[in-house]
């Protein structure tokens, strides 16, 4: 079988919280990522979603190098980038890319948009200044924004503009893998909707493989091609998009589901839902066994209390899943 | 038949100075809408289209400078909210007006135990003595669902999770049984899971006490569940408004179809593009002269140079364009 162009297996990133104990003992551990599989194609996108707090993002910036992971393994193209090097990294750097949710705070606020998308060429040592200079005009037509508008500054766009720039400045390098972590979130619904096709639009004519990261099910149902469910720091579920839409099979992701207000009030009033109880709980105090255990309506249909003793693995080819339930 | 409340042709305006400049915006302008009891208006719109403002406004809760109520009537039971001296005000906010925010922390004192903050509602407003509060606030707190609510009664804020101080906040609100909710994005922090369970909180509540609810959000899903009619923004206007599975069903304002149209639904084509409104959201200290929605209209003509009305068509709708969409039998989708 062909390797996938991004492979990710058992990756953790736990941050150590607080001061050390007496006589250097380590403190406490946040287990932010903890443990994560799955497989990305090349010119697909696959879209992570889970609640607040789950490690989306931290696995996004394991992936781009901003965090170094604890352990596991992050390849692409068979290429292992765990454990490398500062050097090492440089040309990843380029074929990796990211767009934030926040894209008022990812760019400067002193240079202008010019500047801004010219800095990634410059610091890669791509083309001469004038070349640069004509790249970020296409890129800026390539994103929907007038390139006469290249001398402005960003707070003179609006949110839905300043993301188009987000997204030309992660164009820049020529990448092959975008990982957009919540890139709609803060946008009117609106302008929502003018990003999510613009993203689509960029990966048909570009050939590039997105990480979507998005607590909302409905825009990650329309980007994604596969889809893998988050909860606590682990992949509960994964399958490609019209599978796990259909037919869920993990409690955690049928709740999810049906959580989802739909945008029309008949079948909204029609609707049954399964209503969780309880909170999330926190990855600095992970639940024993499965870690949805205390929250999952189905556990009592489990025998022998395995739920609270036993984590389950993450099983099933295509279509993966992590529950007693599903395990034959 | 009166309403419980009617709001009138609310206007606000904001006066802020930059430098030697001073901006002024009319962040709402003209509002009309009416509520009955038991019912829930949801008030949709995108950021900074005036649904915070219009809120405030009728409890009196506008900063001022730089807020000023320009126009308007908001009958409550007969009183008009926006004429009534501060201290009446004052009594009927949190006893028969009762507000929930986005964020539960802007209704909630981090140096106070939950508890002293519930009995001081039932305190101040219904003259209850210590013991007699205290034992109503921890009905409160089990109405909501919070496990154990004796318990909880010593817990300070921020020892609980956001969904469980968005129910303090709700128990806060509910102590004197509000005869009107004002709800601005109470779910919009919270995860679809924990969304789910206020949202059924909100509708079990409001079916046993028969409160009316003003439901501001920018999402679309949680109108369609919760609202009985709804009333559209845009740019500090409203731009259209009808029972909920009438406007949904076929909007008449394209601004309303647009919305529709652009966002994405669990039970739609995915492989379809999403129909976005072109262009930018509006700039309220630039606004175009006629229809504010004109650059981004595609339906736009020369008449549209003027300011469309807000004129009722047919039952209990109301219209402000020129170009009323043709009726749709058909749901969107
Ligand atoms: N640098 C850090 N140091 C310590 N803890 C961190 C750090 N970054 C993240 N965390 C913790 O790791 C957990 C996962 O956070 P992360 O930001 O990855 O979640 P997320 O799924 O992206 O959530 P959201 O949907 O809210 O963005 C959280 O409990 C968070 O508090
Ligand atoms: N304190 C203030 N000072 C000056 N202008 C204000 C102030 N509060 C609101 N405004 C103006 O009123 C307009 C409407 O704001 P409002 O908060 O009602 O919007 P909203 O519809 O609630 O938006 P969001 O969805 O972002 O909460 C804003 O665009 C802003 O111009
Ligand atoms: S393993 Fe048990 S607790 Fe976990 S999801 Fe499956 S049934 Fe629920
Ligand atoms: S009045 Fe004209 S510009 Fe405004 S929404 Fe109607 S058709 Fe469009
Ligand atoms: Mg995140
Ligand atoms: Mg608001």
């Amino acid at each position: 079988m062909s390797e996938p162009f991004l492979q990710v297996r058992s990756l953790t990133k736990h941050f150590p919280i607080g001061k050390r104990g007496l006589f250097g003992r380590p403190g406490k551990v946040l287990r932010a990522v903890d443990g994560v599989s799955f497989d990305l194609e090349r010119g697909t996108t696959l879209g992570l979603v889970g609640e607040s707090g789950c490690g989306k993002s931290t696995t996004a910036r394991v992936l781009v190098g901003l965090h170094e992971a604890t352990s596991g393994s992050v390849k692409i193209e068979g290429h292992e980038l765990v454990g490398l090097g500062r050097s090492a990294w440089r040309p990843w750097r380029r074929r990796l890319q990211m767009i934030f949710q926040d894209p008022y705070a990812s760019l400067d606020p002193r240079q202008s948009v010019l500047s801004i998308l010219e800095e990634p060429l410059r610091i890669h040592r791509l083309g001469k200044p004038r070349d640069r200079r004509l790249r970020v005009l296409s890129l800026l037509d390539a994103v929907g924004l007038d390139p006469r508008h290249a001398q402005r500054y960003p707070h003179e766009f609006s949110g839905g503009q300043r993301q188009r720039i987000g997204i030309a400045r992660a164009l820049a390098l020529e990448p092959d893998l975008i990982v957009c972590d919540e890139p709609v979130s803060a946008l009117d619904v609106s302008i929502q909707a003018q990003i999510l096709n613009l993203l689509k639009e960029l990966q048909g004519r570009f050939g590039l493989s997105y990480l979507f990261i998005a607590h909302d099910l409905s825009v990650v149902r329309h980007i994604a091609d596969r889809v893998a469910v988050m909860y606590l720091g682990r992949i509960v579920e994964t399958a490609d998009r019209d599978t796990i839409f259909s037919s869920p099979r993990h409690p955690y992701t049928r709740s999810l589901l049906s959580a989802v207000p739909l945008p029309d009030p008949v079948a909204e009033r029609a609707r049954r839902r399964i209503v969780l109880t309880g909170d999330v709980p926190s990855p600095l105090d992970p639940p024993s066994g499965c870690t949805f255990h205390p929250r999952c309506p189905e556990r009592d249909r489990v025998e022998g209390r395995r739920c609270e003793s036993e984590a389950p693995a993450l099983l099933g080819g295509e279509h993966e899943c992590a529950c007693h339930l599903t395990e034959s | 038949m009166s309403h419980l409340l009617e709001v009138e042709d609310l206007s606000v305006r904001f006066e802020t100075r930059r430098g030697k400049k001073v901006q002024s915006v009319q962040a709402v302008g003209g509002l009309s809408f009416h509520l009955d009891e038991g019912e829930t208006l949801g008030l949709v719109g995108e950021s900074g289209s005036g649904k915070t403002v219009s809120s405030l406004s009728l409890i009196g809760l506008i900063p001022s400078p730089p807020g000023r109520i320009e126009r308007g009537r908001a009958l409550f039971q007969g009183e008009d909210l926006l004429a009534m001296a501060p201290s009446r005000l004052r009594r009927l906010r949190g006893n028969s007006i009762a507000m929930v925010f986005q964020d539960p922390m802007t209704s909630l004192n981090p140096l106070l135990t939950i508890g002293r903050q519930l009995t001081e509602v039932a305190e101040i407003h219904l003259r209850m003595g210590r013991r007699e509060a205290r034992r109503l606030a921890a009905e409160r707190l089990g109405e909501v669902g919070i496990p154990s609510p004796e318990a909880r009664l010593d817990a300070y804020p921020h020892e609980l999770s956001g969904g469980m101080r968005q129910r303090v906040g709700i128990a806060m609100a509910l102590m004197c049984r509000p005869k009107l909710l004002l709800a601005d994005e109470p779910t919009t922090a919270l995860d679809v899971t924990i969304q789910a369970q206020i949202l059924e909180l909100l509708r079990d509540l409001q079916e046993r006490m028969g409160m009316a609810i003003v439901l501001v959000t920018h999402d679309l899903g949680v109108v369609a569940g919760m609202a009985d009619r709804i009333a559209v923004m845009y740019a500090g206007s409203l731009v259209e408004t009808g029972p909920t599975e009438a406007v949904f069903r076929s909007p008449a304002h394209p601004y309303t179809r647009g919305l529709l149209g652009s966002v994405p639904r669990l039970d739609g084509d995915p492989n379809r593009a999403l129909d976005a409104i072109e262009g930018q959201p509006p700039d309220l200290a630039h606004l175009p002269g006629g229809c504010a929605f004109a650059p981004r209209c595609p339906g736009a003509d020369a008449e549209c140079a003027a300011r469309p009305p807000l004129d009722a068509i047919g039952e209990d709708r109301a219209l402000a364009c020129f170009h009323a969409l043709a009726p749709r039998e058909e749901p969107t989708r």
